[in-house]
């Protein structure tokens, strides 16, 4: 090792404010676990198990009686909940993003809300894989029967058909992000544990932390791993959301026979699950007060990346139209125009309303930095990407080829019910989240500090030396 | 093992610095020392460490090549074995071995593999799970960058007498720890 050092003059973004040291950071994060819950907590959480209750219970009656309590009926044999599990596993995606796309491309300011993001993405998952479930009205049985596993009826599934590749692509999606997470949380569960009094803390905790003591002999294999997982769960993420799309995209039905649903799925599942982070962390930094970690510079460029995406998606809208008209296909030209024009044009233009007009307001810096505009676009981006689901799902069904064939379909309440008890499932899951794990990866928060001494006296200062290498 | 004697046995000398500049510095000064056995324990990955310490690249993206391709191996072989062998049967007309489309859950197949058997061979790297470790000390998940050199082995030990604790805690403190400490054996090692 060279013994020469030099002084390096470039000032690194804060991404830190408040003069924050290493101990704040342990403190501010873990406050939330370490305390009884405040009665808003418990407010939310009564509410979101009283809404999956409505949800679990509406469900219960259906299995019951069967599916013809739901809407569906031909031709829409698709309906609200395949629309709900496209727009849960859409949601999902930007964790993912947030925590293997945004690593690779080395986006330091990711650490202070990839925990969160990340475990947005699991339980967005858990609420997706319940609607195929419940779909088939006897859930018990497919469970297991979507698996290929040796049976007495001796047969397998169907591995050429879409919906058993997304069986596989959303399984490893889920279980890899898991994976990913719960690596991700090992120096923080050790860090929780070594700041644990109560003994009953500390077991549960020690368990979890599985003995991490942060050495370095660990953490190198450790570093290794996480460039490893980021690097597998890239690819995995523009998998998951092309898969499902094949759904649809293998079928012969005009307005889902298009080539351009897998990465116009995708883009829309960054977009939508971008918009779903702002939501829960702009109540979570006010909440949890964690607004020196999820800074305005966070959420501005969360916002670029909402605004970004969503011309993406509305590139999609129009390349869809133009190519509907130059295929000469009736059909689909059809298909397109009853889609805008047709008895479902409110569902249209709700999508398009809120996914491509309402993001243009992030072209003006004073929108991306205002906490109400985000949340309030936020919400509708979320209530827009649902729709755009909703329209495709449902108008492409809802009139196909022949005119004796159409009807126009209307969830009955069973089906809204189920939808609200979705969002209560996964409200339940991530409330429970924020009380019992960090929702800041505060190793990885410390390593983008650039905090010149860490015994607390000092704040933020310019890295000073580097050893130079060679 | 530590029921043979009631000494609990010597872990080694920690020393603790403040800032990681330092500790970077102390560590490659106790790389080129004579104590073959040390590691550094910090809140955070440190940049530069693992060349402080003469630590060899992480084998695991070999663990993750070969994961990967058992993956995919393996999940050809399902498919092909349920849809050519085990029961053949003809759909939309496709030939038995209707590979195309085995891609998609090949490619799953393969992520689902090379990550798992990444975090399993790094588990197995770092000897993780191990409950009965107890945290030497609570402050270096927080803010302590500590360095420490280890004794010997209970094995080593008998033939190394060389491993005086209070001349470790001097060399600790000359390359800059501003505290240090013996940490004595509680299933730690």
């Amino acid at each position: 090792m060279s013994t020469s050092t030099e002084v390096t003059t470039f000032h690194p973004e804060v991404l830190v404010t408040g003069g924050k040291t290493y101990v704040d950071v342990n403190n501010d994060v873990s406050a939330p676990l370490e305390r009884f819950p405040a009665k808003a907590w418990w407010v939310c959480f009564i509410i979101a198990v009283m809404t999956f209750g409505l949800g679990a219970t509406l469900a219960g009656i259906m299995f019951v009686n069967g599916l013809g309590v739901l809407g569906l009926n031909q031709p829409n044999g698709w309906g609200i909940f395949i629309v709900n599990f496209v727009f849960w596993v859409g949601i999902g995606h930007a964790g993912t993003l947030i925590s293997a796309v945004l690593f690779l491309f080395r986006q330091k300011w990711r650490t202070a809300i990839n925990r969160s993001a990340e475990a947005m993405t699991i339980f967005a998952v858990m609420t997706a894989l319940l609607f195929p479930v419940i779909h088939t009205g006897r859930p018990w049985y497919a469970a297991i029967w979507l698996l290929p596993y040796p049976n007495q009826r001796h047969l397998w599934v169907n591995f050429r058909s879409p919906l058993l590749w997304d069986v596989f692509a959303v399984g490893t999606y889920f279980t890899i992000s898991l994976t990913f997470w719960f690596v991700g949380l090992i120096p923080d569960l050790a860090t929780v544990r070594d700041r644990a009094k109560n003994s009953l803390r500390k077991t549960i905790y020690t368990v979890l932390s599985l003995g991490w003591r942060g050495s370095n002999k660990n953490w190198s294999h450790y570093e290794s791993t996480y460039m490893i997982l980021a690097g597998l769960s890239t690819p995995l993420v523009l998998s998951v959301h092309s898969v499902v799309s094949f759904d649809f995209a293998t079928s012969n039905l005009p307005g889902w026979h298009t080539t351009i649903f897998p990465p116009y799925f995708v883009a829309g599942a960054i977009f939508s699950g971008f918009a779903m982070v702002v939501t829960l962390l702009v109540i979570a930094r006010e909440v949890f007060k964690l607004k020196d970690y999820i800074t305005l510079n966070h959420l501005e460029k969360m916002n670029k990346i909402i605004m970004a995406t969503g011309m993406i998606v509305g590139y999609a809208y129009s390349c869809e139209f133009f190519i509907a008209w130059y295929s000469g296909s009736p059909f689909e030209r059809f298909a397109f125009i009853n889609r805008a024009f047709g008895p479902y044009w409110w569902a249209y233009w709700i999508m398009v309303s809120c996914n491509v007009f309402i993001p243009q307001v992030f072209w003006f810096r004073k929108a991306r930095r205002s906490i109400p505009i985000m949340f309030v676009v936020s919400l509708f981006v979320n209530i827009g990407m649902w729709f755009e689901r909703f329209v495709i799902v449902v108008t492409s069904l809802h009139r196909d080829f022949l005119p004796s064939n159409w009807k126009y379909y209307v969830p009955t309440w069973f089906d809204w019910g189920i939808t609200l008890g979705s969002f209560g499932w996964f409200f339940i899951w991530f409330l429970l989240f924020c009380r019992v794990l960090p929702v800041i990866a505060m190793a990885e928060v410390k390593g983008v500090m650039n905090v010149d001494e860490g015994d607390g006296s000092h704040g933020p200062a310019p890295l000073k030396e580097v050893p130079a290498h060679g | 093992m530590d029921n043979q004697a009631n000494v609990p046995q010597l872990a080694g000398v920690v020393g603790f610095f403040s800032d990681p500049h330092l500790l970077l510095k102390a560590t490659a000064k106790v790389r080129d020392s004579s104590y073959p056995h040390f590691d550094a324990f910090t809140p955070y990955p440190v940049h530069g460490m693992d060349e402080a310490q003469g630590l060899k690249r992480s084998p695991l993206p070999f663990v993750t090549f070969a994961a990967g391709l058992t993956g995919c191996t393996l999940g050809f072989m399902l498919q092909y074995w349920t849809s050519v062998i085990d029961w053949p049967l003809i759909v939309g007309g496709k030939p038995f071995n209707s590979w195309p489309a085995f891609v998609p859950v090949m490619f799953e197949c393969t992520i689902l593999f090379a990550g798992l058997g990444t975090v399993g061979a790094m588990f197995l790297l770092n000897g993780l799970p191990n409950h009965k470790r107890k945290a030497f000390d609570p402050r270096i998940t927080r803010d302590q960058f500590a360095l420490m050199i280890e004794a010997p082995g209970a094995v080593e030990a008998d033939r190394a007498e060389g491993f005086d604790e209070r001349k470790v805690a001097e060399f600790l403190k000359s390359l800059g720890a501003k505290e240090v400490k013996s940490v004595y054996s509680e299933g730690w090692f």
